[in-house]
């Protein structure tokens, strides 16, 4: 129904066998030394869940895999074949900083992202049906030909996951995705992300603040503070009484601002509703 | 330049297009018109006014330079300083946590001191002030030619790197996560703006050249919707602005790079009006 625009033009599923390594990575700028000893296996067809308190270095891992910043350590990506390759990485910025008077539309950005032809010079038809039915594959086939300034947050963020599923990306980066974005444009959001794994082969690191969206969506929660602290399934993490402990008080609040995924409520040590 | 000329004659009979500085001016109106209007709105796009304005400014030192080491024509000097200076400034901005801004400021006032001190040792600044104000009319068949080898480069630089340009104005790690080397496109747009002002400079004069580069890209910005729309407005007005300051400054007999300003400042106010019907 909604993502047949996805579903079509992917015959690729996701074979569970590409991973993304990471060895004693670490990132240090300057004389601060931000993430150190990270190691972790990030297999395709997997949503991949990084939380972790403000300045824990979940920004900086994301810039660092992106090749924006230099780390130390082994960063490698490896196929079904067991062999080393340069991944396709698609990335979505948690909001994308331009000038919002700039006279470029969306047309215009998912052109020169794909094609070598100046986009000032106009579009071929080709890459105008292309950019539609990506767009189609987020619900947003009806911005095309909108200014880039004129999008909402959650519209933006919506054009900036199609152009990071084209081409079709074999690890995809979403950093805060949608933070600031209403409860719906959440949901939607996150229902497209997940969906995403079941019909790409690709695996899926996002960053995130949202607890109890993650722990319905996320396959694996990462627990990051300068290092991994827990690495887990939603429930493994989220029932951890050290990690409660540490980073309890946070994840209470926050459940029980959203109370939507009961399981967690209960075993987050008696919190009621 | 023959068949030029009797092309003018042709089919412009006016009493202006008679001279014929008046038609090597043209000419060169319509040569550096496509060169400052897609170079403009890419300044703009990428706030670098202040950026390209430094370049003009630091042309003084240039010459100041060239007169130094004894050239009779200083452009190549010029040409080449304004090069290393826009490597120096991209690489500044990439090492240093100082704003842009107050890196560019510095460097322009720097820049702009030194060539009047050593231009105006032994009082002989006056031959230079043809630098400041610009003279369109002097220009000669060799420096069109030269204009039109400039034009023929920016044409092919921009087939081949419009869209990088582009994705990097938009956002740089965006850019980065499409496979662009983002700080190598940054110095090649930085290095093409340097060259481009600097060769113009003779004829447009370092006081208005950065004026001529951001009010026709400012103006299309106000009414434009998408990039096509914003270079073919921009495009229009350097050439409107251009062939009507021409004119205006040989019947008025005034500056005529200064005259073409005031022009792209007409219609930029215009644009500004206008706006509130495209935005």
């Amino acid at each position: 129904m909604y993502y047949t625009g996805i579903m079509q033009k992917t015959q690729r599923e996701s074979c569970g066998l590409c991973r993304t390594k990471l060895k004693n990575f670490g990132v240090t700028i300057g004389k601060t030394e931000i993430l150190r000893d990270i190691d972790l296996h990030i297999h395709c067809g997997e949503l991949t869940a990084l939380v972790g308190p403000n300045g824990a270095g979940k920004t900086t891992l994301l810039k660092a895999i992106l090749g924006e910043i230099s780390h130390t350590g082994e960063l490698s990506f490896l196929d079904a074949e067991d062999c080393r390759r340069n991944p396709v990485v698609g990335y979505v910025p948690q909001r994308l900083d331009f000038d919002p008077g700039s006279p470029i539309s969306v047309l215009d950005l998912f052109s020169a992202c794909l094609s070598s032809r100046p986009v000032c010079l106009g579009h071929s038809r080709h890459f105008r049906e292309r950019a539609s039915a990506s767009l189609a594959g987020v619900q947003a086939e009806h911005l095309l030909n909108r200014r880039l300034g004129d999008l909402s947050g959650g519209e933006l963020q919506r054009v900036l996951l199609a152009m990071a599923l084209d081409p079709n990306p074999d690890l995809l980066l979403l950093d805060e995705p949608v933070s600031g974005i209403d409860v719906q444009g959440k949901e939607l959001f996150y229902d497209l992300v997940s969906n995403l794994r079941q019909h790409y082969d690709l695996s899926i690191i996002l960053v995130s603040h949202d607890w109890s969206l993650m722990s319905r969506y996320a396959d694996r929660i990462v627990l990051l503070d300068r290092t991994v602290q827990c690495c887990g399934t939603p429930q493994e993490v989220f029932s951890n009484e050290k990690i409660l402990r540490a980073y309890g008080p946070s994840i209470r609040e926050e459940v029980g601002q959203i109370p939507l995924k009961p399981q967690i409520i209960h075993s987050g040590g008696g919190v009621q509703i | 330049m023959e068949t030029w000329y009797t092309m003018v004659n042709h089919l412009l009979p006016f009493a202006w297009t008679q001279h014929n500085f008046m038609k090597n001016a043209l000419l060169a109106i319509l040569l550096v018109s496509p060169i400052f209007a897609v170079m403009g709105t890419m300044v703009v796009n990428n706030k670098m006014a202040f950026f390209s304005d430094t370049i003009g400014h630091s042309a003084l030192t240039g010459i100041a330079i060239g007169v130094l080491l004894g050239f009779q024509d200083p452009l190549w000097i010029m040409v080449i300083f304004s090069v290393l200076l826009a490597v120096a400034i991209s690489v500044l901005k990439t090492l240093t946590d100082a704003s842009t801004d107050t890196i560019i400021g510095a460097v322009s006032a720097t820049m702009v001191a030194l060539g009047i001190v050593i231009l105006s040792r032994g009082g002989g600044f006056n031959k230079f002030s043809r630098f400041l104000v610009g003279d369109l009319l002097s220009i000669t068949s060799n420096e069109l030619l030269l204009l039109a080898f400039t034009l023929a480069g920016v044409i092919l630089l921009w087939g081949v790197m419009f869209n990088k340009f582009l994705l990097v104005s938009v956002n740089p790690s965006l850019a980065l996560s499409r496979g662009i080397p983002v700080r190598l496109v940054d110095t090649l747009f930085c290095i093409a703006t340097a060259v481009i002002v600097t060769i113009s400079i003779q004829w447009v004069g370092i006081l208005i050249i950065n004026s001529l580069l951001i009010l026709p890209a400012a103006a299309a910005r106000n009414i434009s919707r998408n990039m096509r729309q914003y270079h073919v407005v921009s495009l229009l007005i350097t050439l409107a602005s251009g062939i009507g300051g021409l004119l205006m400054s040989y019947y008025w007999s005034t500056a005529t790079g200064a005259t073409i300003v005031l022009f792209a400042a007409l219609f930029y106010l215009g644009t500004l009006l206008a706006k509130p019907r495209f935005a």
